[in-house]
């Protein structure tokens, strides 16, 4: 049974992870070599890497499509066409935020090389929290991504907030990895192995829910509820969004979201599955507190980091009702969680490039009045702003109608007629509150003239998160396509 | 020999214990030693039912546990640190100029 050696496929099934790490270190070193001014060479680097990864990934899917999951490392590492997709999302928004970083950090003074090794190597962490199917690799790679994100929080040391942000984020993280792991260990305890699928085969041979799996399932969700910020574990998501530097919000509001959801989505499925009545319930109770309460909550929001951090909350109430439908055996309710991570990475991307642009010498710009006027000072991007923020509110053509469309339908192909309306109730109300950021862009005067902070990274980053969210608004059907080749490996 | 139960409780009481810690303490490193002690009820039981299984899996995962509650106390005390020189307090309730 024990072979000293690995197969060589288990190495190329993990070369992007692998080309990152590289980058990674390797930006570490270059960045002794650069001058002050030449730092954005580190982004560069980092640009090359991340683009090497996205080919490798690119040319693993025509291998994957219509095939069995390639199995790697003894069955601790799963590549399956799931895994790829969530793995080029997390990429490419990775990609988006490295571009959206340089001239930000240019002006808050702290362009250094860590940074985008530690951006690099907590996408290794994602990539791998994304295939993992086995106990101990999944915590390694959450943690790698978690302990990256920290540290990226308090990036700005001389900032009070940041500091304060990175403290909270931390101290509730390293929390919420505890529960997480206390789950882990009774599921180990339940099934013997720390391999996914032995676990679900012990469970399923479990008589009925007894306490030990019960304990089991709730501290682990309550774990996983805190990295995707749920209620009621949502607390440090306004915080942590206010006081981090503008891109690693961008950063966090996405990529780990992409990431910890693949990684509920593989727990929930391939270990938990034979306690899909009781997770269901508990997924339909913190689905409607997350909704009501990142919607209301973000009406009341006066700055713009914050407000979307409650609109994130609201938009994981939304995904956690794909996955209510999913319990039900839906392959539709899948299907619509990989569509939304898809074209949410797009739409808040593309929202967090026009609020970063506002970041001036002397102006935080994170305000929703100092977008007061847009209209007026940068036509083009009030545009772009009102595309995005009607993509996120879910109207179409944009994209974010088809991710809600898709959630919808799975919910009233299961018979969960009630939480389609409520959905569709809380959808009105977002629309509300996207639509004051609109109102203060085009009806209320602009308070200076100050040129804004954009760039070439910016500029990239906007035409990509727009070109995006139209083109899956208007032509979703390859889109549609690729996610249910996604979701195919859950269901054979 | 001691049942494996047995560990299981005693793991049981130091998570509960640590849960307790966290969320009634307001000294930021109190906190933080409230959350190693969740990590090392997580490796008693993963100890335990490692000797239980008869399979190295679960200790294996004990030492990675181990290892990352290193990492984490490292990355935390640095964050804190930072934190102290701007504000010279390690009281969670004066973590104050963002809303809780």
């Amino acid at each position: 049974m024990w072979n000293a050696f690995f197969h060589r496929a288990d190495y190329l099934a993990i070369k992007p992870e692998v080309l990152l790490t590289m980058f990674g270190l390797a930006v570490l070193l270059f960045d002794f070599l650069l001058e002050k001014r030449d730092k954005y060479l580190n982004a560069v680097l980092a640009l090359i890497g991340l683009g090497f990864a996205a080919v490798q990934l690119g040319m693993f899917w025509p291998l994957l499509v219509g095939q069995l999951p390639y199995s790697g490392f003894g069955g601790t590492f799963t590549l399956d066409t799931f895994a790829v997709l969530a793995k080029l999302i997390i990429v490419l928004a990775t990609a988006i935020v490295v571009l959206l970083s340089m001239k930000y950090l240019e002006i808050e003074g702290a362009h250094l090389g860590e940074y985008y090794a530690l951006l690099l190597l907590s996408a290794v962490g994602m990539m791998f929290l994304v295939s993992g199917s086995d106990l101990i690799v999944l915590f390694i790679a959450l943690e790698l991504m978690a302990l990256c994100e920290y540290v990226l929080t308090g990036f700005l040391r001389v900032n009070r907030k940041s500091n304060e942000a990175a403290v909270k984020f931390f101290l509730l993280g390293a929390f919420s990895s505890g529960l997480l792991l206390y789950g882990m260990s009774l599921l180990y305890g339940i099934g013997g192995s720390t391999k996914l699928s032995i676990i679900a085969q012990r469970l399923a041979e479990r008589p009925s829910p007894d306490p030990l799996s019960w304990v089991a399932m709730i501290t682990l969700l309550a774990g996983i509820f805190f990295k995707i910020a749920a209620v009621p574990f949502h607390q440090w998501t306004p915080d942590v969004y206010e006081g981090a530097p503008t891109s690693i919000t961008a950063f966090i509001s996405v990529a780990p979201k992409v990431a910890s959801f693949a990684f509920f989505i593989r727990i929930l499925i391939a270990a938990l599955w034979p306690m899909r009545a009781e997770w269901q319930v508990l997924t339909i109770g913190v689905s409607i507190a997350t909704m009501t309460l990142g919607n209301l909550a973000a009406i009341t929001q006066t700055n713009i980091k914050r407000f979307f951090g409650y609109s994130t909350i609201s938009h994981v109430g939304y995904l956690l009702l794909g996955l209510v439908a999913a319990a039900d055996g839906n392959r539709e309710g899948l299907t619509a969680i990989v569509i939304y991570l898809l074209v949410y990475a797009f739409m808040n991307l593309g929202a967090f490039s026009v609020v970063i642009v506002m970041r001036r010498k002397d102006l935080i710009g994170d305000e929703i009045d100092d977008l007061a006027g847009l209209m007026a000072r940068a036509p083009g991007l009030a545009i772009l702003m009102l595309i995005f923020l009607l993509s996120l509110a879910g109207i179409p053509p944009t994209a974010g109608f088809i991710g809600k469309y898709f959630i919808f339908l799975s919910l009233i192909e299961t018979g969960h007629y009630y939480l389609a309306v409520l959905a569709v109730v809380y959808a009105v109300v977002a629309l509300y509150y996207y639509f004051r950021i609109v109102v203060a862009m085009f009806m209320k005067k602009a308070p200076d003239t100050v040129p804004l902070a954009t760039g070439p990274g910016v500029t990239v980053a906007l035409g990509v998160a727009v070109a995006m969210t139209l083109l899956i608004g208007i032509y979703p059907q390859p889109f549609i396509m690729m996610a249910r080749e996604a979701v195919r490996p859950f269901f054979s | 020999m001691i049942p494996t139960e047995y560990y299981i409780f005693l793991g049981s009481g130091l998570f509960t214990i640590g849960v307790i810690g966290v969320l009634t303490r307001r000294n930021v490193l109190i906190i933080l030693m409230s959350i190693e002690l969740i990590l090392n009820a997580v490796n008693i039981n993963l100890v335990a039912l490692s000797q239980y299984f008869r399979s190295v899996d679960g200790q294996v995962f004990a030492i990675f546990v181990i290892t990352d509650a290193a990492a984490e106390a490292a990355v935390g005390l640095g964050l804190i640190i930072a934190f102290f020189r701007n504000k010279e307090t390690v009281n969670a309730d004066e973590i104050d100029l963002l809303k809780w």
